[in-house]
Parts: structure tokens; sequence; C-alpha cells
């Protein structure tokens, strides 16, 4: 009995020993390896909002007008406000890692998807799953075709991305004004209700939902192609890519078509919120934030290596901000000066000659630390 | 007689700044030709040419400070807002009793300091150019709306008087249908924004500081191995975009008298696009202020004809900006493509060559 205690205790022990033994890899794996950012950012929020209000991270039960039980608090919001600007994220980094440049067109070809959503939805006579499911089919092949323009103007003119998406980035919003006739038609629907908000019975909003199946798609994707290191190659030298048998060209072209297809979800997402369509203020500014994400993801935005999970804090990390501010009593209009702030000190903490210098000081200071030692074991 | 196109000849050939600027200009007189021989009347007044420059003559000057930073291989997005937010706080200035030199002073400065800053993170902290300027662009927003929400209109006397001064020419004026005579009238800011085209031509054409700039926008890597301070050269650029930003700011001042939380919305873009059309390229290494100066006068009067031909629904404007812009960005790709003559032209040819063979085996 007596030694069969000992080997549990024993076993526990290993696996206990184990377990931290991982969980520090694991940790150790998250900074060096390029999340240092977006993670410290993220805790740093966190205990500014704690210190700052402790009741800020609370999870309360509401009922909204529909009568069900759902989800509130500032971290709801966080979370459900973020959806678009992380599905966007995670489709820009892929651009950015494959063509070193980015899409500035992304809330304009939103809004055109958006808009393509709403006058299928609208073309039939009721709505229903099977109208939802086609109009979703419709903006989705919409945006990857603008997706493909992009994208070929990248790819096969050898355009600059950004100048490339300028043309979309000027004009996306009035062709999305044309579609609709320059109307801001309203959708009435539960369906588009749910969709935008809460599923009747389920607490949580359906936007994060949606997030978690795409960030599986993502996953499931670079699980079973090679997308992943052929992105990275070609994003990294095309040329050599080229020459070891990868098309650039292609891959290039299918960045920007995925990034469509994420363009298009969070289109709908962003029309199915309010139930209407309106094609100047549907995902403002979002391709600055989308970038941001990016780039606070500690992804290089000059292309090459990439993480997806890093630009999905990074989108986290933009939304708790703003909320942050907005818990904070700053009006909507003055955020982006704060905003600016946070983003240059987060930027120049990670910058690669701010990093050699603190890394030569800490060298310096261990090395005289040594020195002293040394000097008082002489004596 | 020789043969006569030997005086047209030259020494050297075109460089791609020149090729870009030539097409650029003589796309624009072709614009305007066309725009006089099809829509005509007011496109035969001089008034037409000074009113299409006082109203972009703070989008010129933006320009051209993009242009230096664009050669030089960067991007500044934060000039429209600093333009606004220049306007806001002059405003605010003159309003509460300054004077109008301490305002000059004010926008100027304001200007710098975004350049200074910008600069020194950009090149000495090597932070992404992008990432910087958006966040000078969110900081100068959210300044404008704290500066003040409401729009301002200037109510200093002498700022007033001064900004009613103008060149008033009726010599190139018009006579109105009723009988009245219209003269012409430029602004003084027009006279700032030709003032700032020809000091940037100049220097980035004969100073040291636009040498070092084309050379290091042409390849970095070799301008540092030329002994060029790579470093201090892209701090200048930022300071001199920042620098004209502020200036810009006065003169938007100065054409419309009132300071709002959304003036110049989407400057930034227009300037990069008329920067494009105007032949810079974002690579850097090519492109001159001239030609950003005929790019943003291009823009202009593709606005202009679009408004005179009765697409008058703002949505038409937008897109037709952005199909010129297609247009010159395509143009300039093949051209630039057939240039270096390798690959683009290559694989046409190639193509054709193929679809000949073809065709002929089809016929035998």
């Amino acid at each position: 009995m007596k030694e069969k205690m000992k080997s549990f205790f024993g076993a526990c022990l290993k696996s206990c020993k184990r377990l931290c033994g991982f969980l520090g890899r694991a940790c150790k794996n998250l900074f060096s390896g390029g999340l240092a950012i977006p993670i410290i950012a993220l805790l740093l929020l966190v205990v500014f909002n704690l210190i700052r209000d402790p009741g800020f991270f609370g999870i309360g039960i509401s009922h909204n007008n529909d009568g069900n039980a759902v989800l509130s608090g500032n971290i709801i919001t966080i979370i459900n406000g973020a959806s678009e600007l992380v599905i966007l994220a995670m489709g820009m980094t892929i651009v950015t890692a494959a063509c070193g440049g980015q899409d500035i067109s992304v809330g304009a070809a939103a809004a055109i998807a958006g808009s393509v959503f709403v006058k299928v939805l609208k073309a039939g006579s009721s709505i229903s799953v099977g109208t939802v499911l086609l109009a979703f089919a419709f903006s989705c092949i919409v945006a990857m075709i603008f997706g493909s323009f992009n994208g070929s103007l990248v790819a096969i003119f050898k355009i600059q991305p950004m100048i490339a998406t300028l043309i979309l980035y000027t004009c996306g919003r009035s062709i999305a004004y044309w579609i609709n006739g320059g109307a801001t038609p309203t959708v009435d629907s539960s369906i588009i209700k749910a969709i935008g908000g809460f599923i009747p019975g389920i607490p949580v909003p359906t936007p994060v939902f949606i997030v978690v199946v795409m960030a599986i798609l993502f996953k499931l994707l670079f699980r079973f192609t090679s997308l992943e290191l052929f992105t990275q190659s070609v994003g990294i030298n095309g040329g050599a890519a080229r020459l070891n048998g990868i098309n650039p060209t292609l891959i290039k072209l299918i960045s920007f078509i995925i990034l469509g297809v994420c363009v298009s979800v969070s289109g709908c997402i962003g029309v199915s919120r309010l139930g209407l369509i309106n094609h100047e203020t549907l995902l403002i500014d979002i391709e600055m934030d989308a970038i941001l994400a990016v780039a606070i993801g500690g992804n290089n935005l000059g292309g090459g290596k990439f993480r997806i999970s890093g630009s999905i804090i990074g989108a986290y990390v933009i939304q708790m901000l703003t909320i942050t501010l907005y818990a904070m009593k700053v009006a909507s209009t003055n955020v982006k000066a704060y905003k600016a702030i946070v983003i240059i000190i987060l930027v120049v903490i990670g910058s690669p000659v701010v990093k050699a210098r603190f890394g030569k000081l800490m060298a310096r200071i261990s090395e005289s630390r040594k020195r002293v030692t040394v000097k008082g074991a002489e004596e | 007689m020789k043969n006569p196109f030997k005086m047209f000849k030259r020494k050297e050939p075109l460089t791609d700044t020149q090729l870009l600027m030539t097409i650029t200009i003589v796309i624009f007189f072709i614009m305007y030709l066309s725009a006089v021989l099809f829509l005509g009347g007011g496109f035969l007044h001089a008034k037409q040419i000074f009113d299409m420059l006082n109203d972009n003559v703070s989008l010129i000057i933006v320009a051209c400070g993009l242009t230096v930073v664009m050669i030089g291989g960067g991007i500044d997005i934060s000039v429209g807002a600093v333009t606004s937010l220049v306007v806001m706080a002059c405003v605010l200035f003159l309003n509460r009793g300054g004077s109008i030199v301490g305002s000059i002073l004010l926008a100027i400065g304001i200007g710098l300091v975004f350049g200074l800053v910008q600069g020194f993170l950009i090149s000495y902290l090597e932070i992404q150019p992008f990432i910087v300027t958006l966040a000078g662009l969110f900081f100068a927003r959210g300044m404008t709306t704290i500066l003040s929400i409401d729009p301002q209109k200037s109510q200093h006397k002498a700022f007033n008087d001064l900004r009613e001064k103008k060149i008033v020419s009726s010599l190139l004026g018009y006579t109105a249908k009723n009988g009245n005579k219209i003269p012409a009238k430029i602004e003084l800011g027009v006279v700032v924004a030709l003032i700032v085209v020809i000091l940037i031509f100049v220097m980035l054409k004969y100073l040291r500081l636009g040498r070092n700039l084309y050379a290091m926008g042409g390849n970095q890597q070799s301008a540092l191995m030329l002994g060029i301070n790579v470093k201090r050269t892209r701090f200048l650029s930022y300071v001199i975009s920042g620098l004209l930003s502020g200036i810009s700011g006065y003169v938007f001042l100065m054409h419309t008298g009132a300071g709002n939380a959304t003036n110049a919305a989407g400057m930034e873009m227009n300037a990069i696009a008329s920067a494009i059309i105007g032949g810079t390229l974002l690579t850097g290494g090519v492109g001159s202020a001239i030609g950003t100066f005929f790019g943003t006068m291009s823009l202009t009067t593709i606005n202009k004809i679009v408004v005179t031909s009765g697409l008058n629904e703002p949505y038409w404007q937008k897109i037709t900006t952005g199909g010129m812009l297609c247009f010159f960005i395509l143009l300039q790709s093949v051209v630039l493509g057939r240039r270096s003559g390798k690959k683009s032209s290559g694989k046409i040819k190639a193509f054709f060559r193929r679809f000949k063979r073809s065709k002929e085996e089809a016929s035998a």
C-alpha cells in the first residue's frame, strides 16, 4: 500500500514537473518567437484596466430586447467588437507576408461586399437561411473578383500593393453607392439579427463563433497545404522561390483572393450588426487598424515570415485599447490621438535599434557586476 | 538638307524620371485640349485654370513634400491630417488675438515638429514609415478634434484682409453672358505653391541633398557604399515633408478662412495619387516636383471634366479618379517594364511567336 502511494506521488510529481517544464518552454517560445510585443501590450492593458477599475472585466448576464439571456460586460464587448478586425487582420497577414505590402482597400471592398449581400437579400421576397447563404456566396464571389483585380495588379504587373490597392480605395465606396443606387437599404430579419447579434438560446455573440470558424479554417489550410511555407518563401525572396519551383505570381494572387474571402465575411458581419448598409461608414478606417494589428503582432511589414496568431492578438489589443479609452470617458473623435501615442510607444519598444541598445546596456550591467565580484574575490 | 530630325536627337537617352514626367505633361495637355474641343465654354477661359490652381494649392504643396519622401523610398501618410491640425490651430490662435506672423510661425512649427519626430523615429530608430506616419495621422486628426470639434471661422481682421488680397488681372478675365466683366483672380497661396514647386524642383535636381535622395531611393545599399549619409538624408526628407504640410495648412486656411475637423479629409491619398500620376514611383529613385504639379492638375482636370459633362453625382468623380489612377499605374508599369526590356515584353513576344507558329502549323 505504502509503495503504491509512493509510486503514485512520484508519478504525480513527475507529471507536475513535466507540466511546469512544458509551460515554461511554451512561455519561452511565445516570448522569443516574436509574440512578445502583442502579449506584453495585452498584459499591460489588462493590468492598467484592473488598477483603474477592478470591475472592468466583470461579466454579467442581461436580457436583450428579444428576451434572451446574454452575456454582457466590457470583455464581451471587446471580443465581439473586434470580430471584423480580427478576420481582416488574418487575411492581411498573408497578403503582407507574400507581397511585402498592404492592401489599403479592405474597408472599401467590405462596403462593396456588404452592398452585394444586401442587394441579393432584397431581391428575394422572403429571407430564409438559404437566401442568406446565397447572398453570402454572391458577396464572397464579388469580393474575390475585386481581390483578384488587386492581386493581378500586384502579381502580374508588379505594382507595389499599396499603390495598386489605392485604386479600389479611391473608388470602392463609390461603387458600393452605385450598387445600391445611393440608398441605405435596411434588412429586417431575425436571421440577420442572429448573425450580427445573438442566436436565441446562446449567450455568446455570433460574430465570435464566426471568428473561431475562420481561425480554424486558416489553421486547417496551413495544416493540409504548403501555403504557409510557400508564402513565406515568396515573401522572403521571390526570385529564389521561383528558382525552387514555386510560382510567386500564383501565390500572390491566392493571398489576395483569401483576403477577398475575409473581406466579404467581415463585410457581412458589419451589415448584419446594424441591419443596414451604409456605404460611407461601414468599416470605415478599418484598413489602418488591420495593418496596425499585423504590425503589432510582430510581423514584418516588408514580407516574409508571419504569424497569424500575432495578428489576432494585435487586433484584440487595438480593440481593447479603444474600449479602455471609451471607458475613460474619452470622446470617440479624440480616441485617435491617444491611440497614436500608445502605438508609437509600442513600436519604439519593438524597434530593432532600441532592442539592440537595451541588450548592450543589459550586457554592460551584468559585466560590471561580474567585475565587482571578481575584484571582491581578489581583495 | 540633312536629316531634319537630327536637331531633336538627344545625346543621352531620357531617364525614367524625365520619361514619366513627359508622359504626364503630354497627357495633361491632351486631356485639357480635348476638354476645350468637346466641352468648350468654361475650359477656354484662363479663369478655369486659375480656379483649378486656387482650389488645389495645399494639395500641390503637400504632394511636393510627399514626392520628396517617395523619391527617398519612403511614404508619409500623415500630411493631410497635419494640414488639418495646422488649420485648426492657426484659426484658434488668430481668434484669440494672435498676430499673423505668430500664426505663420505656429504653422511652420507644427509641421516641423511632426517632420522631426517622424523622421527621427523612421530613420534613426528604423521603424516602418507606414506605421509611424499612420500614428502621426491618428495623432493629428485626434488633436484637431481635441482643439475644437465645432467649425471655427476666422474673425481676425488683419488676416481676413490678407486673405482677400488677390492678384487680379482683368486682361485674362472674360465677359459673362449678362455683360459683366469677370476678372481672373489668383490667390496669394498660388504664388506660394509655385515657389514651393520650383524650390523643390531645384533642390532635387541640383543640390546635394536631392541627388543623395535619388541615390538612396534607387538603391540604399549602394548609396551607403558611396558614402552617403543615408540616415540623415532620410531624416531630412521627412522634415521637408512635415514643413511643407505646415505651409500647406496655412495656405489652406488662406483659401477657406475657417477650420473644421473634417478639413483635408482624404488629402493624403489624393496627394499620393497625384504624385503617382506625376511619375513618382513608390519604390523610390524616380520622380520630380514638376511632374507632381502636373499630376495634381491632371487629377483636377478630370474631375472638372466629369462635373462639366453632366455627371454631377459625387460618386462619379471618385470612380473616374480611380479609373485614371489605374490607367496611369498600368501605363507606367508597362513603359518601365518595356524599358528594362526583359521579362514582360519578352514574354509577350514569346507568346506572339508561339501564337504565329501554332497558326502556321494549323495552316500546314
